[in-house]
């Protein structure tokens, strides 16, 4: 990289303000959510509009410098992990909603707009954005966009994917590609389906349209305790059976309960094994039925106690716990790791009590909080980076995790992306012929790989060394390549 | 259903002879939706008897299914445990497999409450040009690893890939439903829709024709009750949805209407344009079916300036929208990366 000829090109491109090139105000971008994994970025660049974005993108591509886009940077799998050689594009300024339409219920927003400043900018037309990843409050909607981030009510409302009707895109090439738009459908390939979840390998999203929902009148939450974690699998399969889809069904196991309780006095019960929290929403008198209803299903599958909110703020607290699982984990723990597997709800039982294995193999705490409805684990690992080995230990840990998932007919991630966090458990989850469908398709779109290289496909060179894979049994994830 | 039956390794055997042979193959379920765009040269390469769903776990809410698996077959399956396509795919000419619902993506009349049939397909087993037989997505609700190739394939006409099996998302049927309808004009209906689709009533379909506006209410029965009180109208004919549905209704018969038949989505609350023609509207407003006599380029203008496309839908000829020049590219690149010798329905779309 000609350094000295990038800092000239973006100097004439961007106030001084908007370009970071040395010390310690390159700091909070050397990482993003997943903080085990740093490198401070050769260059930040903080384009102010759109044009300032593509004329960064067009010094890249002149002087061949690898770009990694940034939202608010609360990925959890180091998607925005920076180069030392290349340019960190933070997308934040770009921030802002350029238009809410009621009847269209329509959205159209930058990509740095936060996910939260969507839903209160249509709230006073009694319209919502439903996808609510944990980390609403600061994820922008183009990070969401480029993980596909998904949040405790998909099992009803979808991931991002679902609620997105059109984007804009500039690709590598300094192309801007529309897809879709205010309709239902759009002509062509559906590439807006494919660049939500693309880890910004496929070009950077420069504007997004969202679907927004009426706000539901009537919202429900039950708390159940159950004295063992099997009874509550039984109950989320005996709820779904019934032809109930509740808004959100989530599950916290002892340790994840014990923490949350201690932090927030939500006031979970803390002699039970697992608790679930489940939300129901719709007219008044479906949900005030179902509530009934679910009730009998969890008392029958074993629940020792069931509580139903009695009012807003009852509800409120329920879920308070639930969402201050993570720091209140923080709490009891130096340092931990969370993943992010799916599996199918019936493996449930089992998979935890593999986890627990696991955990006394390599001898960690582990505390489990679960989209329980759509089969979305995050066992959080507690360790302490501080003790030799621990970090590394974590790691390899978590890594069986995802591989027990795949092994059960599950996904590696079910929202948080692949990243640089699991490009090994991508090996387990595809085979060599996927993988290199995937590369192809990354090279039609962007052939000399500028955009974010490195991240969410791995080549099948690394798949080949053994470092971070784990062989089950002796079978190669790929046997029919040369190992070395 | 004629049994089960696995013909996967011969379909694979098939692509891989024409990829060596350099010839081009025409991908066909049960043809249900031959009329629609371009025929393309070369052999058939029949997925029809390809059949039988694979795994059904009504508690997982997830079916899969071969490709030519016919719809009829499993809706009657699902219906069993009370459960239904999410995208309710038209069956037209009577016919349609599970594989040609998703290779032309349409979604039927509860898209705008239910999802586009993309949205429901979680994982899809396929071959590309080269022969290859690859596996994305997967069987789970929410999987985000690697490019999402399964909802790519969705509406690409086989252009893509041959394929074989598919995994979709199943939703409960709803408890209840009923039909109302009421004498409305197509503008009065549209202003009535959009207003309707900003509350939460439990509205799942939509369709305004000849001077009529009914409404689909599906959910639990007191709310069912609460809605009809507050909406008004005269109870209608449910069998008015599977009709709409798969284009059974007089608007959709070229005899007896004539001009031709076209696929318009738009924004919900987009105005009509001034083209002459009959309008059947669905989806709350953002899916219209105009039948006219005006030239192909005047109604592709006309709703270009809605913010809408549209399909001629009776046409082999330039059916599908034209697509900007550079879009285009992006999607020829594509063709390429997944069928370099464009064997794959050569033609068929773009």
């Amino acid at each position: 990289m000609d350094r000295v000829r990038l800092l000239e090109k973006l100097g004439a491109v961007l106030a001084p303000a908007s370009l970071i090139t040395a010390g310690p105000a390159l700091k909070p971008y050397e990482t993003d959510g997943l903080t085990a994994i740093r490198e401070i970025p050769g260059v930040v660049a903080l384009p102010e509009n759109l044009t300032q974005l593509a004329q960064v993108v067009a010094v890249c591509r002149e002087l061949s410098v690898p770009l990694v886009p940034r939202g608010a940077g609360t990925g959890l799998s180091g998607g925005a992990r920076p180069l030392r050689d290349g340019v960190l594009i933070g997308l934040a300024k770009l921030n802002r909603i350029l238009r809410v339409d009621p009847d269209n219920r329509v959205a159209v927003v930058e990509p740095g707009v936060r996910n939260l400043a969507i839903s209160e900018a249509a709230a006073p037309y009694g319209l919502y954005y439903a996808p609510d990843p944990s980390s609403q409050i600061a994820c922008s909607i183009g990070g969401n966009v480029a993980e596909n981030s998904g949040g405790v009510h998909c099992l009803k409302y979808g991931l991002t994917v679902h609620n997105v009707v059109g984007l804009k895109v500039l690709t590598s090439a300094g192309e801007e590609l529309c897809l879709g738009g205010a309709t239902l459908d759009a002509p062509g390939f559906d590439l807006l389906a494919l660049l939500n979840g693309s880890e910004g390998m496929l070009g950077i999203v420069t504007q997004v349209t969202v679907r927004l929902l009426p706000e539901p009148p009537c919202k429900q939450v039950l708390l159940a305790a159950f004295p063992r974690v099997e009874s509550a699998a039984d109950a989320v399969a005996a709820v779904i059976t019934a032809g109930i889809i509740p808004a959100g069904l989530e599950m916290m196991d002892r340790l994840a309960v014990s923490a949350a309780e201690q932090y927030v006095h939500a006031g979970y019960p803390l002699d039970a094994a697992a608790i679930l929290l489940c939300e129901l929403d719709g007219g008044d008198a479906e949900v005030a039925a179902r509530c009934v209803q679910v009730e009998q299903l969890m008392r029958r599958a074993g629940a020792s106690d069931v509580r139903i909110a009695k009012d807003a703020a009852e509800r409120e607290r329920m879920w308070l716990g639930r969402k201050a699982a993570f720091p209140a984990i923080g709490r009891i723990a130096p340092d931990y790791y969370c993943m992010d597997g799916t599996i199918p709800r019936a493996r449930l039982a089992e998979v935890l009590s593999a986890i627990d294995r696991l955990s006394a193999e390599f001898e960690l705490r582990v505390a489990n909080v679960f989209h329980a409805g759509d089969g979305n684990l995050h066992p959080l690992i507690l360790y302490d980076a501080n003790i030799a080995d621990e970090r590394r230990r974590a790691e390899a840990f978590g890594g069986r995790i995802l591989e027990l998932c795949v092994g059960v007919g599950g996904s590696i991630t079910g929202e948080h992306g692949v990243g640089v966090e699991k490009l090994d458990q991508m090996c387990v989850q595809f085979g060599a012929d996927e993988l290199d469908q995937m590369h192809r398709l990354k090279a039609a779109f962007d052939p000399e790989c500028l955009l974010n290289p490195g991240k969410a496909v791995p080549t099948l060179a690394r798949c080949a060394e053994l470092g971070g894979m784990h062989v089950h049994a002796g079978n190669l994830p790929h046997p029919e390549l040369e190992r070395f | 259903m004629s049994g089960a039956l696995d013909l996967a390794d011969r379909l694979q055997h098939a692509v891989q002879e024409a990829y060596a042979a350099e010839r081009p193959l025409r991908i066909a379920g049960s043809g249900s939706k031959r009329f629609l765009g371009s025929s393309p040269a070369g052999e058939l390469l029949s997925t029809a008897q390809h059949v039988g769903v694979i795994d059904y776990r009504p508690e997982e809410l997830v079916v899969t299914a071969r490709a030519g698996t016919a719809l009829k077959d499993l809706a009657r399956i699902l219906a069993e445990q009370r459960q239904m396509l999410p995208f309710e795919p038209p069956e037209y000419l009577g016919g349609g497999t599970l594989g040609g619902a998703v290779a032309a993506g349409f979604s039927g009349p509860g898209r705008p409450w239910y999802g586009a049939l993309r949205d429901a397909v979680l994982g899809i087993e396929m071959l590309n040009g080269y022969g290859q037989r690859l596996r994305f997505g997967g069987q789970v609700m929410k999987n985000v690893a690697g490019y999402d190739v399964s909802r790519l394939l969705c509406g690409s006409f086989g252009t893509l890939g041959v394929i074989l099996g598919v995994s979709v998302r199943t939703r409960p049927q709803p408890e209840h439903e009923c039909t109302l309808t009421f004498e409305m004009e197509r503008q009065a209906a549209l202003d009535r829709v959009v207003e309707l689709g900003r509350s939460a009533l439990p509205i799942s379909a939509t369709c305004q024709v000849d001077g009529r506006l009914s409404l689909r209410l599906s959910g639990s029965t007191p709310d069912l009750d609460d809605a009809v009180r507050t909406l008004g109208g005269e109870p209608g004919d449910s069998a008015l949805w599977n009709a709409v549905r798969d284009h059974s209704v007089s608007h959709f018969d070229a005899s007896e209407s004539g001009g031709s038949l076209w696929r318009i989505s738009v924004p919900f609350a987009a105005p009509y344009p001034p083209l002459d023609g009959t309008w059947l509207t669905e989806w709350a407003g953002a899916l219209r079916w105009l039948r006219t006599t005006e030239a192909t380029t005047r109604v592709r203008e006309a709703v270009r300036s809605i913010d809408g496309y549209a399909i001629r839908f009776d046409s082999e000829a330039d059916a599908f929208m034209p697509l900007d020049a550079h879009l285009l590219r992006y999607h020829q690149r594509i063709k390429t990366a997944f069928d370099p010798k464009g064997i794959l329905n050569p033609g068929r779309m773009y």
